[in-house]
């Protein structure tokens, strides 16, 4: 029998406010166990939360950029569950009226293109970290990223592949960083993922039993912990066993899942109205303000930049899939006004620095505008293409440097005094009366031979059309 | 509305309270009384009163984005019947 897998993702992102939501503890990741906490997001009696307005605003942000209905009349609700991760033994989430509805994500995988609907966001609190003390064998709990805000985004079950996971996630990681709300760093955990799944015959309409796999914190493990529970439900079925609805954990090393002990039971929120908390009212100006904020979406812009630059689709894809590598492009364009070559450099010399540093796009540091600087440098002869490229370049990516103090202090600059190009390029020629009798006998080849020893000698810093010109000329006097 | 056994104690392990079997019964008995006085409520004719979602007639109260100091940790944990390293000590919790 052949089977259809259908997907929902849970996705959860910590949003980039300065302060958390019901407090004004920072949300700064790292610090000493304890540090960024108070009396409210610990959760102390007689305390109450008050609501930080950026999260509003970035969830109506995030709504817009994906195509949702804004609910202009939304509220908090509590969600009760008692683990030491929650401090107040309740979640304040939003259950009845959540900030925004019926939004999608357009997708496209092996040039299909496909509509991934979204059924909800809602704003909620983040919890705090367990670590386990096996010294004493007990838990030790860390409040500091208790009372983040998170936003939670709940598709539709509309996905059937890996494939259209990974290209959803992809997009709306993108989506998230050019809007500013979240820097979606899986490995720090401010982007989780959370995925449903169940099969079913092909053909069928009902849907089979779905488990949950939570805590997924890597793109190749999604796709792996997808494969893995997939082949896990069919051959339950295939064996003539059920499928039991569960909250699975994904071992990543171990390359299989399990099922949670403790949150198994049968989940009973009780959830009920905040009443620590007003509703919310956001008017349509508030809406239309936001709307307007919004800066040009991954999709806009690559259709711009292939329609405006003629930049290539792959090129394109790739610049336009990374906020970091956008900023690099545009602030470099800006310098050198030449959209070809900054996408050339970025390609391929600031992507091969950046895999052989094993550095992340996101965390490349050099200023962009210097790229601009460094293409007008080399276009204007200043200093050689390849130096440019291995020596000015790669401190830049290293250390920041300005590229041109960084030629000037190093002495990189292309000769193009004619004078001192001349002085080699005779000497040159004196030293070599070999190839001189070639070349009168009608030999072009040594030409290029003696270019190749006066560039030596100038060590890689001339202009090599000077360098020919002149060459030419001496050529020409004998 | 009666209680059952099933249900009282599925509503103390909710709430993790262990009921000793004379609180049990109390319990029983009184909120079989709160979900009777919901049965009363529910005979009253709302049609055109608006659903009210908080007692106050407020909205959209809401703090800047602005970071104040946290609490010092030592002050924040004393009240902790158990602490290690600056954490909050608990009992092992498996996940
Ligand atoms: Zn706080």
């Amino acid at each position: 029998m052949e089977f259809e897998t259908v997907m929902g993702l849970e996705v959860h992102v910590e949003l980039s406010t300065k302060t958390k939501i019901f407090c004004s503890c920072t949300t700064e990741f790292g610090g000493d166990p304890n540090t960024h906490v108070c009396e409210v997001c610990t959760g102390m009696p007689g305390t109450l939360p008050v609501l930080n307005e950026q999260v509003v605003e970035y969830a109506i942000r995030t709504g817009l950029a994906t195509n949702c209905e804004i609910t202009q009349y939304n509220k908090f609700d509590r969600k009760n569950y008692f683990y030491p991760d929650l401090p107040k033994a309740y979640q304040v989430s939003q259950l009845y009226l959540p900030i925004c509805r019926n939004g999608h994500i357009d997708i496209e995988v092996n040039g299909v293109k496909k509509s991934i609907g979204i059924h909800e966001i809602h704003m909620e609190e983040d919890a705090g970290k367990l670590i386990h003390d096996p010294w004493d064998d007990c838990t030790l709990v860390d409040y500091n990223r208790c009372g983040v805000p998170l936003l939670e985004i709940v598709s539709e079950p509309d996905f059937r592949s890996g494939e259209e996971v990974i290209a959803y996630l992809t997009k709306l990681k993108q989506i998230l960083q050019y809007i500013d709300v979240s820097d979606c760093k899986m490995e720090q955990g401010s982007m989780r993922a959370d995925v449903n799944l169940s099969v079913r015959p092909f053909g069928q309409d009902e849907y089979g039993t779905r488990t949950e796999m939570k805590n997924i914190n890597s793109f190749k493990a999604i796709a792996r912990a997808i494969e893995g529970e997939r082949a896990r439900q069919i051959e339950l079925i295939t064996e003539g066993k059920k499928v039991v609805q569960e909250t699975r954990r994904w071992d990543d090393n171990k390359g299989s899942s399990f099922a949670m002990r403790s949150k198994e039971n049968a989940q009973d929120y009780r959830y009920f109205p905040e009443p620590d908390l007003v509703p919310i009212e956001i008017s349509d100006e508030w809406i239309e303000r936001v709307r307007k904020s919004l800066p040009e979406l991954p999709t806009e812009k690559k259709e711009r930049y292939m329609k405006e630059y003629k930049l290539p689709e792959y090129d394109v894809d790739i610049i336009t899939g990374t906020k970091a590598l956008v900023k690099i492009f545009e602030e470099a364009n800006a310098v050198c006004n030449n959209p070809k070559e900054v996408s050339n450099w970025i390609m391929v010399e600031v992507l091969r620095l950046a895999s052989e540093t094993n550095t992340d796009p996101d965390d490349i540091s050099f200023d962009p505008k210097n790229l601009g600087v460094l293409i007008n440098l080399v276009k204007n002869g200043v200093v050689n293409r390849n130096t440019a490229k291995e020596e000015v370049l790669a401190k830049m990516f290293s250390d920041n440097v300005e590229p041109e103090q960084y030629i000037k202090d190093n002495n990189l600059q292309m000769v193009s005094d004619d004078s001192l190009v001349r002085d080699i390029v005779t000497s040159v020629i004196a030293a070599n009366p070999n190839s001189i009798e070639q070349y009168k006998e009608g030999n072009e080849k040594v030409v290029k031979f003696l270019m190749g020893q006066s560039m030596k000698q100038l060590k890689g810093k001339a202009n090599p059309a000077v360098v020919t010109k002149v060459l030419e000329e001496e050529l020409a006097k004998l | 509305m009666k209680i059952t056994d099933e249900m009282i104690d599925y509503i103390s392990q909710l709430a993790r309270l262990e009921l000793s079997g004379e609180e049990r019964e109390k319990g029983k008995e009184e909120i079989g009384k709160i979900i009777d006085y919901m049965d009363t409520l529910n005979t009253l004719d709302t049609t055109d009163i608006e659903a009210m979602s908080h007692a106050f007639p407020v909205k959209n109260v809401f703090r800047e984005d602005v970071v104040k100091p946290s609490v010092d940790r030592d002050i924040i944990t004393l009240n902790a019947p158990q602490k290690k390293e600056g954490c909050f000590k608990v009992p092992k919790t498996v996940d």
